[in-house]
């Protein structure tokens, strides 16, 4: 992580090189150790997440056949609602109290520890709500394979909610309004994540191939992680100016 | 020619505020004859009847929500790649009038989808997409407006607009990708499936609501640098003097 430079006066100076994964690397265990010493978060967002969900039989009504017409759909907005509210925790705290301006000064190059960041985020966040997606799809009474379809979506879908939050909370940071703006900004975004999500379980339901859905997820998954890490550094940049 | 003498707020703001009133002379002008041939010269749809009229402020409006969107886009991408304050301003100034736009378009759509499909509103395509369209305007408008340094929030909202343009080709083309209840786009470039009427008096709206846009746009941008400027020299000239 050090190199030599020739300075202005001809010596040569040993000085910290950074690397994107070296940075990738150091941020990612940094969030995810914090995640787990910190369990109540993560904790929550999945207490909410079960909660939300189960509060939808009681308010529609308990018919099987409702339910299974339902449940693909009100698991993916329950998940998009839970990934949404863990979304303030991503930079809001290092904005706060200065590390995240230490961190764009490292000589790590912004977009491998953003990335790190984000991937930790979605490790404490999006995943444990992928795992927990069959159990409560089984409350709802899906088929086995649309289960099976439903987490592969939720897996390929989550990680996009990811990406856009984080541009978006990094956006709205110090920002009036704090949480309303940032749904305001981050849910419109979720949508299409949310149509093809949906889309694949129902389909499998119907006796379609779910194969179109997911194919587009993963490419909108490629899409967005190659596209927005440049956006959420840009977006860090002008609240850090 | 120096291109970056009405970049200047002072300058922008005399030559915006000359402008403006042509702008508006142009709409009415091109909006008269538009709502002329749509409502006199243009002839009974076959299918739909007269209800097809609505086509006229339907269709130009949704038009202008996304073309408004793209432009501010470029305003906020030209705003952050050479820091200009008169751009982000443009981006500012064009939002409002863009949600407008978006917001007839969903209105004036939903009172045509009652009596040619029975339902003001279906979750289809392209309505949920313009619905986003819409959402993503508030949000510019909220974000460029939740900071206390308007230069912060100028270029916040100027990322997002440039972010939010995924959305337009997904608008564009979702009825063609998906084939529901909205029927598809009637007018192409490569020729056109109406009755030459209506399509002169649907592009008579299109340029009369351009035009209506580019001086709201104009007269909205002079509020904008009057309100940062207001500690400027010219400005306390200005208003000594009136």
């Amino acid at each position: 992580m050090s190199g030599l430079v020739r300075t202005a006066d001809g010596r040569l100076s040993e000085v910290a090189q950074g690397s994107f994964g070296g940075g990738f690397a150091w941020a990612f265990s940094r969030d995810f150790k914090l995640a787990w010493r910190h369990p109540g978060e993560t904790m929550l967002v999945i207490a909410f997440f079960a909660l939300v969900a189960s509060l939808f039989p009681l308010g529609v009504g308990a018919e099987p056949q409702l339910l299974v017409r339902i449940g693909p759909g009100v698991i993916w907005v329950c998940a998009l609602l839970a990934a949404f509210l863990s979304l303030p925790g991503m930079f809001a705290s290092d904005y706060a109290d200065g590390s995240l301006e230490q961190m764009v000064l490292s000589p790590h190059p912004m977009a491998g520890w953003t990335l790190g960041k984000i991937a930790a985020h979605w490790t404490a966040s999006g995943l444990p709500l992928t795992a927990l997606s069959p159990l409560l799809a089984l409350q709802y009474g899906l088929e086995t394979d649309t289960l099976a379809v439903l987490a592969a979506a939720l897996a390929l879908g989550t990680p996009i909610l990811s990406l856009l939050g984080a541009a978006c909370t990094a956006l709205a940071l110090g920002a009036r309004g704090g949480g309303m703006l940032l749904a305001l900004l981050a849910l419109p975004l979720f949508v299409p994540v949310l149509i093809f999500g949906a889309g694949a379980a129902e389909a499998q339901a119907s006796g379609l191939s779910p194969s179109p859905h997911l194919s587009l997820l993963g490419a909108g998954l490629i899409v967005a992680a190659i596209a927005l890490p440049p956006a959420v550094c840009a977006a860090i940049r002008i609240a850090l100016d | 020619m120096n291109w970056f003498y009405f970049a200047s707020p002072p300058t922008f703001y005399r030559l915006a505020g000359w402008l403006a009133p042509w702008f508006f002379v142009v709409a009415a002008v091109l909006g008269a004859a538009g709502v002329y041939i749509g409502l006199v010269e243009a002839p009974t749809d076959a299918q739909q009847g007269e209800v097809y009229r609505v086509i006229f402020i339907h269709v130009p409006a949704a038009w202008m929500s996304m073309f408004l969107y793209f432009v501010m886009a470029c305003y906020g991408g030209v705003s952050l790649t050479f820091n200009t304050r008169l751009a982000a301003m443009m981006a500012r100034a064009i939002a409002p009038t863009g949600a407008m736009f978006t917001f007839v378009a969903l209105w004036t759509g939903s009172f045509w989808g009652r009596p040619t499909w029975g339902t003001y509103w279906v979750w289809d395509a392209r309505l949920t997409s313009e619905l986003v369209l819409l959402f993503l305007y508030f949000g510019f408008m909220a974000l460029a407006s939740a900071f206390e340094d308007p230069r912060r929030g100028d270029r916040a909202s100027a990322l997002l607009a440039l972010i939010g343009l995924v959305n337009l080709p997904i608008i564009y083309f979702s009825v063609l990708w998906w084939n529901t209840l909205h029927q598809g786009s009637s007018v192409s470039f490569k020729g056109t499936s109406m009755h030459v009427a209506m399509l002169t008096g649907m592009l008579l709206m299109a340029f009369s609501f351009w035009m209506y846009s580019i001086g709201t746009a104009l007269v909205r941008v002079r509020a904008v640098i009057l309100e940062r400027e207001r500690r400027s020299h010219w400005v306390r000239a200005l208003a000594a003097r009136t």
